[in-house]
């Protein structure tokens, strides 16, 4: 019988055996920009049964240089409206569910927990890390894929008996000043055509168990030359105890924050400074105030207008009631005055010292 | 004489180098390498990169003594 995947099943190592786990596969695709085009191009034709399309972004006119999924006249759509759109479109064989959201620490557990295996192609540090993550304590193949101008990076995590994973290669999060992204370096579009498509090759190597996949293994990949560099990874102590233990302690993670390079000091070490400006972002109904010298209060809730808030120091410590809203002050004030230094005091006023 | 050891540098790393591969005397361990690349590239000083010798990683300092290949492997996250 002649159908749609005959070309494939006829490959012995696929056989009608690969096609079913295909057929029977759910892939979630995080990511519909670069990657994710011809990610999820090679996995609908190949005829994987489910995919989860995750992107809460909207097309933009500069995508379409290497975002082949869409054109001119998708500008303004969501990208996982019009993916889901032509892709069901052209196959009627394919269940696609869409999130046309961004993960977080309080979402991604819901919607990763769905799927057998998991693709990152979304294009930040923060949400790599949150999916490295969520998938190392879910134990859920990841395949991974990044890149940067002319270059790009794969590899496939959380396979097997000490499978390896994206801490073990890079155990911290930069900050988003030490790596620029895509959209500040340039790229050619077809450099995550090419890195995408080897991402699709691996998630079928992953589903079928067709040829190895790159299980603990890197690949570093340079389009101007096309040299190859593979790197063997081993799972690593130490970055292993930079993952959260569980769900609850992951979901009290600012992954923004990780990345922002913003430090996090204790209510002793701040007191030392005698320079320092305080900021209290809470909501005026919160309670204790803490008399502080050179103290200012601005609500979290009032940070839509910056423009009128001036600092007398070149150093600010943010605090909160808890610790987490001053993080995500502190992250919001750096982007509004790059030259000062915000500092976000943990555990807020409840840690503060009794006496 | 001592062998020659050859750096691969990817990414903003080999940016900043100026090339992808460059030759240096034989060094003993990864943290005299890194200080000689920061005094002769000093905006690699700040920059986050994993470090591998002879394509495995290395968290700590190490000895490259005989080692062929130091590669210097900045994280990408693009999309």
């Amino acid at each position: 019988m002649m159908d749609r995947f005959e070309r494939q099943v006829i490959l012995r190592e696929i056989g009608t055996e690969g096609q079913t786990k295909l057929q029977n596969a759910s892939v979630l695709l995080i990511g519909l920009g670069g990657l994710g085009c011809p990610i999820l191009n090679y996995l609908s034709a190949a005829g994987v049964g489910k995919i989860g399309l995750v992107d809460g972004d909207l097309v933009s006119i500069s995508n379409l240089n290497r975002q082949t999924l869409y054109g001119e006249n998708h500008v303004g759509e969501l990208k996982t409206d019009v993916a889901s759109r032509i892709i069901s479109k052209k196959y009627s064989d394919i269940k696609l569910e869409v999130y046309p959201f961004f993960l977080n620490p309080k979402n991604a557990f819901e919607v990763i927990s769905q799927y057998d295996l998991v693709i990152d192609g979304t294009d930040n540090f923060p949400t790599r890390y949150l999916v490295n993550d969520v998938c190392f304590l879910l134990h859920k193949p990841l395949v991974f894929g990044a890149i940067f101008r002319h270059e790009g990076q794969v590899s496939v995590f959380n396979l097997g008996e000490n499978a390896c994973n994206y801490r073990d290669l890079f155990p911290n999060p930069p900050s988003s000043m030490e790596v620029p992204n895509c959209s500040e370096t340039g790229v050619l579009g077809v450099l995550p055509g090419l890195i995408g498509t080897l991402m699709a090759t691996e998630s079928i190597k992953v589903i079928t168990g067709y040829a190895e996949a790159l299980r603990n293994r890197v690949l570093f990949f340079d389009s101007k030359t096309y040299q190859q560099y593979f790197l063997d990874l081993k799972p690593n102590a130490v970055a292993r105890n930079l993952i959260p233990k569980s769900k609850k302690e992951l979901e009290q993670l600012d992954y923004e924050f990780l990345c922002s390079g913003i430090p996090i000091i204790s209510w002793e070490e701040g007191l030392k400074s005698p320079k320092a400006q305080w900021l209290d972002v809470r909501e005026s109904h919160e309670m204790p105030k803490l008399n502080l010298n050179n103290l200012i209060e601005i609500p979290l809730s009032e940070f839509y207008d910056l423009n009128q808030v001036q600092f007398n120091s070149d150093q600010v410590f943010v605090y909160c009631q808890s610790g987490i809203r001053s993080q995500k002050a502190a992250v919001k004030l750096k982007d509004h005055f790059p030259h000062k230094e915000f500092i976000s005091i943990r555990g807020g006023v409840n840690a503060y010292p009794k006496n | 004489m001592a062998e020659k050891l050859i750096i691969k540098a990817f990414g903003m790393v080999a940016e900043e180098i100026g090339q992808s591969e460059i030759w240096l005397d034989s060094v003993s361990n990864t943290q005299e390498l890194l200080a000689i690349l920061k005094e002769r590239y000093p905006g690699l000083e700040g920059m986050k990169f994993s470090l591998a010798v002879d394509k495995e990683l290395v968290s700590e300092n190490q000895k490259i003594d005989g080692a062929r290949e130091v590669a210097l492997l900045p994280p990408f996250s693009g999309g």
